[in-house]
């Protein structure tokens, strides 16, 4: 047989995102894949480093244009690290509640595009429409659908409008209400399953070596979530488990992004019971135009909807940060795991694949 | 989880019977939330063009513009300019909402805008007071002509809240000696800051420097703050000394034109810019030993300055600085003039005064103190002997009210004078002031003192009796306030009618008139009375406080009469400080209509240019 090498992206209709692989077949069988990152380059990272410490929240959100919110908020864990700011409690409720909102979020989004990528169009519609009513909430909270700049170092920018955590709830009940419907026409078909079991597996152990992290790891049966390894905002306030899957395959990782939502609701729920019903909802932070930070280094970091995410932050006791380094999930899951997955398999799977890796373009090249 | 099926999909058929869930756009229209960010509104009638919004703006999408139909007004911290904003950049983070001081700038809940003109995404903001025509009621709005030039009124978005802004509102209160304790001694009021309470309220600047326009003499007032904020108060009283040299009596009784225009002061407290300069002063101990100033090469000319108030010290100071010889008459026995004489101790201590005149000493200035223009030294020789004079004597002559035995009467000049400088005046049990203004209140709360003092444990009453009512009174609101404080009475809109006398011709009182208007209609001062509306004030002693006038007799009749005055009764300079006599330049109160120190300052400013420019000619 002959050796092709195949373009695979960022022009092909199976990819998803700015992101190219250059994929060596033999016929239909992938023989090797390199993942070529570099479409999205725009150097946030750079750019951090003019902009002042207040300003530099409303860029942050832009590296991931699926999920802003975690963005947001390891920025501002980071800063408050480093100027050592405590947040209010009642802020910490509401950043977790709004992280596990953007969670829910984040996962119909993927959802939208897994099941999109595969033909599943009922539930990829309903995916959709379903974000859109979290949107909706956000919307209501920060200003903005999307990128909801509303995190800053020490706390949140607004309190809950009145009555929102009704809302929350009552809009998270109907999109909960349609879980038996999501199984019946995807998590539960025949075909879903047909597609997606072995498909991209990987097992424990390569997972462990190549940094996988999220839903990706806990997929292969391990229990790895930063919300409890290290509790930050107010994980450790409520009681909450996390879903792990065998299988280490697509089809066992799109159930555990499953799981993973429906967990995230329920906690909630627990939240909004447990939150302070008043309070301060951030810390006073100094003048921006002034504002300064103790020479030193930091890292944080946080459990986004597609597993750790990371910020190395230093402040050379500027006004500025002097150098800042996101971890993100995607680059570990978008790049080797990706290459190594993608070994072996059919043509028809690498979208499949990458998707159910939750690999998000921008967030590799940042 | 139960098993996969083939079948399963098909329970999804029930939804073809459901109604759709997309909204048909635009005929089906979803409302923004009202929290919405979207397109900016601002209040222009709120705004004060600070450039607040444009500094924190983080994609510099906003510039501010200058608009040719406003009016600057930098007394009241008021600027001509409106921010622009360019809709290519705006990411919409509300930033500049949360940032605004005065809150006017907010963002609304339309977000349409479709042009080919890419010119039409710049656009300045206003709102619907001023721009009826692009503000349209709901009825005739719609989104399918909807733009930048078409949007709905009444439809904030994002708006400011004070509890969620980026600033503080709040000033670092100043510490101060309680009135019950303050008014038995002449011990200093204020405090002063510490480090800490003097860096955070630094930390309040926002920078914009509406303060350095307001000031007459224009001091890099956010670059000292910052230096104190860095904690480098050394740096910072440099940058001080670079427009006004008397920091510690600036810091002290400062008429503080800064603070009205401090952009924080609309929603919040202005920042104590006073007591800030005050603390730089403070915090350096010896002056001469720690700041890096020099005078500067000689130039070999020579200037006579009459007058060691703070427009004589800082013109000393400046024209040192250029080179020039300075030699500094006064017939007060130290630096200060009225600053020395007038301000009570409680407020400005004279160690504070000899601070900063000694400084000016220090750098070579010779100081003639005792001596009298006039008297000790003719004005004539002084003209003779300097290549330049420079006139900066104030107003030392008290006015009186001239009504009936006000011969009786104390003036306040004098009064104050001698109690600060001299021998402390025995006051008696019950002292009316006359008198409305700043030194009207120096003198009731120095009574005060002076009768605690002097009548320990017994019942003593110091009232004030002015023509201006609550809202007019020329003293300053804090002036005002701390006087309550500290139980001096108020009498205001009555006027002096007669001093009522015993039969041994010892005061009894003061019989008021009630008064009708203080101002003509034109807004100048026309005092009318209903004369029929009487009150009689009990009193064993009047001190009338009522204004002052500037001593020229020192000068020589035939340069006497050339001396040119303006409508006001002030003296004629030039925009060189220059008089109507050659190389006879004036300045301070004999000059300007604000009566206070830091204008001085700001006249010695353009009279030690005009001097070195004369001088060099």
């Amino acid at each position: 047989m002959r050796e092709l090498e195949l373009y695979f992206g960022p022009q092909h209709l199976g990819m998803v995102g700015n992101f190219s692989i250059t994929l060596k077949v033999e016929g239909d069988r992938i023989i090797n894949a390199t993942a070529n990152p570099g479409y999205l380059h725009r150097g946030f990272e750079k750019l951090m480093e003019y902009r002042t410490w207040m300003q530099n929240f409303p860029l942050v959100c832009r590296i991931n244009v699926v999920e802003p919110d975690h963005m947001e908020l390891i920025y501002s864990m980071g800063v408050e690290k480093l100027a050592n700011i405590e947040v209010p409690e009642r802020g910490k409720f509401i950043r977790s509640i709004y992280c596990e909102l953007a969670r829910v979020g984040s996962h119909l989004f993927g959802l939208w595009a897994y099941s999109n990528m595969l033909g599943f169009d009922t539930a990829a519609n309903w995916a959709m429409y379903h974000r859109d009513l979290v949107l909706d909430l956000f919307e209501e909270l920060t200003g903005a659908r999307v990128y909801h700049i509303y995190i800053r170092p020490g706390g949140v920018r607004r309190d809950f409008p009145e009555g929102f955590e009704d809302k929350i709830v009552k809009t998270l009940h109907s999109i909960g209400g349609k879980v038996p419907d999501y199984n019946a026409t995807f998590f539960e078909n025949r075909l879903f399953e047909k597609r997606a079991k072995n498909v991209g597996k990987i097992t424990r152990e390569q997972a462990i070596k190549m940094g996988a992290v999220g839903h990706a790891i806990r997929a292969t049966g391990m229990k790895y979530d930063i919300r409890k390894i290290e509790p930050y905002a107010a994980y450790d306030k409520v009681e909450w488990d996390v879903p792990t899957r065998e299988g280490g395959d697509a089809y066992s990782r799109l159930l555990a992004i499953r799981d993973e939502m429906i967990e995230s609701v329920h906690m909630i729920f627990k939240l909004i019971d447990k939150m302070p019903k008043k309070g301060d909802v951030f810390t006073k932070t100094p003048n921006p135009f002034k504002w300064r930070i103790p020479a030193g280094e930091a890292y944080v970091r946080c459990e986004s909807s597609r597993g750790e995410l990371g910020l190395y932050i230093v402040s050379d006791g500027g006004d500025k940060p002097y150098r800042v380094h996101f971890r993100t999930p995607s680059y570990s899951h978008g790049l080797t795991i990706l290459e190594k997955a993608l070994e072996g398999e059919s043509i028809a799977d690498v979208g499949n694949i990458m998707i159910s890796l939750y690999v998000v373009a921008p967030e590799i090249d940042r | 989880m139960s098993e996969t099926s083939f079948l399963n999909p098909f329970k999804a058929i029930k939804y073809l019977f459901e109604k759709p869930k997309t909204l048909r756009y635009p005929f089906e229209l979803k409302e923004p939330a009202l929290r919405y960010r979207g397109f900016h509104l601002n209040d222009w009638d709120k705004c004060t063009g600070c450039g607040n919004c444009a500094d924190i703006c983080p994609n510099e999408a906003i510039e501010m513009v200058k608009i040719p139909e406003l009016e600057s007004k930098p007394e009241e911290g008021i600027k001509d300019e409106r921010p622009k904003l360019d809709y290519g950049r705006c990411c919409f983070c509300g930033l500049c909402v949360d940032i605004c001081p005065p809150g006017s700038l907010s963002l609304t809940r339309d977000y349409f805008h479709i042009h080919f003109d890419t010119d039409t995404f710049k656009f300045i903001p206003k709102d619907e007071k001023l721009d009826k025509e692009t503000f349209v009621p709901a009825e005739k709005y719609s989104v399918l002509k909807a733009s930048l030039s078409l949007r709905k009124r009444d439809y904030q978005g994002f708006s400011p809240e004070l509890k969620y802004a980026l600033f503080e509102p709040e000033r670092v209160e100043m510490p101060q000696v309680s009135p019950e304790k303050r008014k038995l001694s002449f011990i200093e009021q204020v405090i002063g800051y510490n480090k800490d309470e003097a860096k955070q309220e630094a930390g309040r600047c926002l920078e914009c420097k509406l303060c350095e326009e307001a000031c007459p003499a224009h001091l890099k007032i956010s670059e000292y703050i910052d230096a104190i904020y860095r904690d480098e108060p050394k740096e910072s009283l440099e940058k001080i000394y670079e427009d006004n040299p008397i920091p510690s009596i600036c810091g002290r009784i400062c008429m503080k034109h800064c603070e009205d225009a401090c952009s924080l002061r609309i929603r919040g407290d202005a920042l104590a810019i006073r007591w800030l300069k005050r603390y730089a002063a403070d915090q350096i101990k010896n002056f001469k030993e720690e700041l890096e100033i020099h005078p500067g090469e000689p130039t070999g000319k020579k200037v006579g300055i009459i007058g060691a108030g703070p427009s004589g010290l800082s013109l000393a100071y400046f024209l040192r600085l250029q080179g020039h010889k300075v030699v500094v008459y006064d017939e007060l026995p130290g630096g200060g003039g009225a600053i020395r004489t007038g301000p009570p101790t409680y407020r400005l201590p004279l160690e504070a005064i000899d601070k900063d005149v000694n400084y000016i000493e220090s750098l070579g200035v010779e100081f003639k103190f005792n001596t009298k223009v006039g008297g000790d030294i003719e004005f004539e020789k002084l003209l003779n002997d300097y290549d330049a004079v420079f006139i900066g004597i104030g107003t030392t002559i008290g006015f009186s009210t001239r009504v009936k035995n006000s011969e009786k009467c104390i003036l306040a000049l004098d009064f104050l004078k001698d109690n600060k400088i001299g021998e402390q005046r025995k006051v008696g049990k019950e002292v009316i002031v006359i008198g409305g203004g700043n030194v009207a209140m120096d003198v009731a709360r120095e009574t005060i003192r002076l009768q605690h003092i002097q009548y320990p444990d017994e019942k003593v009453i110091t009232k004030t009796v002015s023509l201006e009512d609550w809202d007019e009174l020329p003293a300053t609101e804090e002036e005002v306030e701390e006087a309550k404080e500290e139980d001096v009475q108020f009498n205001p809109a009555w006027g002096p009618k007669e001093v009522v006398l015993d039969e041994n011709g010892n005061i009894k009182g003061l019989l008021c008139k009630k008064v009708k208007s203080v101002f003509d209609e034109k807004g100048r001062f026309a005092p009318t009375f209903y004369e029929d509306k009487t009150k009689f004030l009990q009193g064993d002693m009047i001190i009338e406080a009522i204004g002052q006038r500037a001593d020229f007799s020192f000068l020589p009749d035939e340069l006497s009469d050339k001396l040119e005055f303006t409508e006001r009764k002030k003296v004629k300079v030039d925009e060189n400080g220059m008089t109507s006599i050659p190389k006879v330049f004036a300045g301070g109160d004999i000059v300007n209509i604000n009566l206070d120190a830091v204008t001085a300052i700001a006249d010695a400013k353009i009279a030690a240019q005009g001097i070195d420019k004369y001088l060099k000619k």
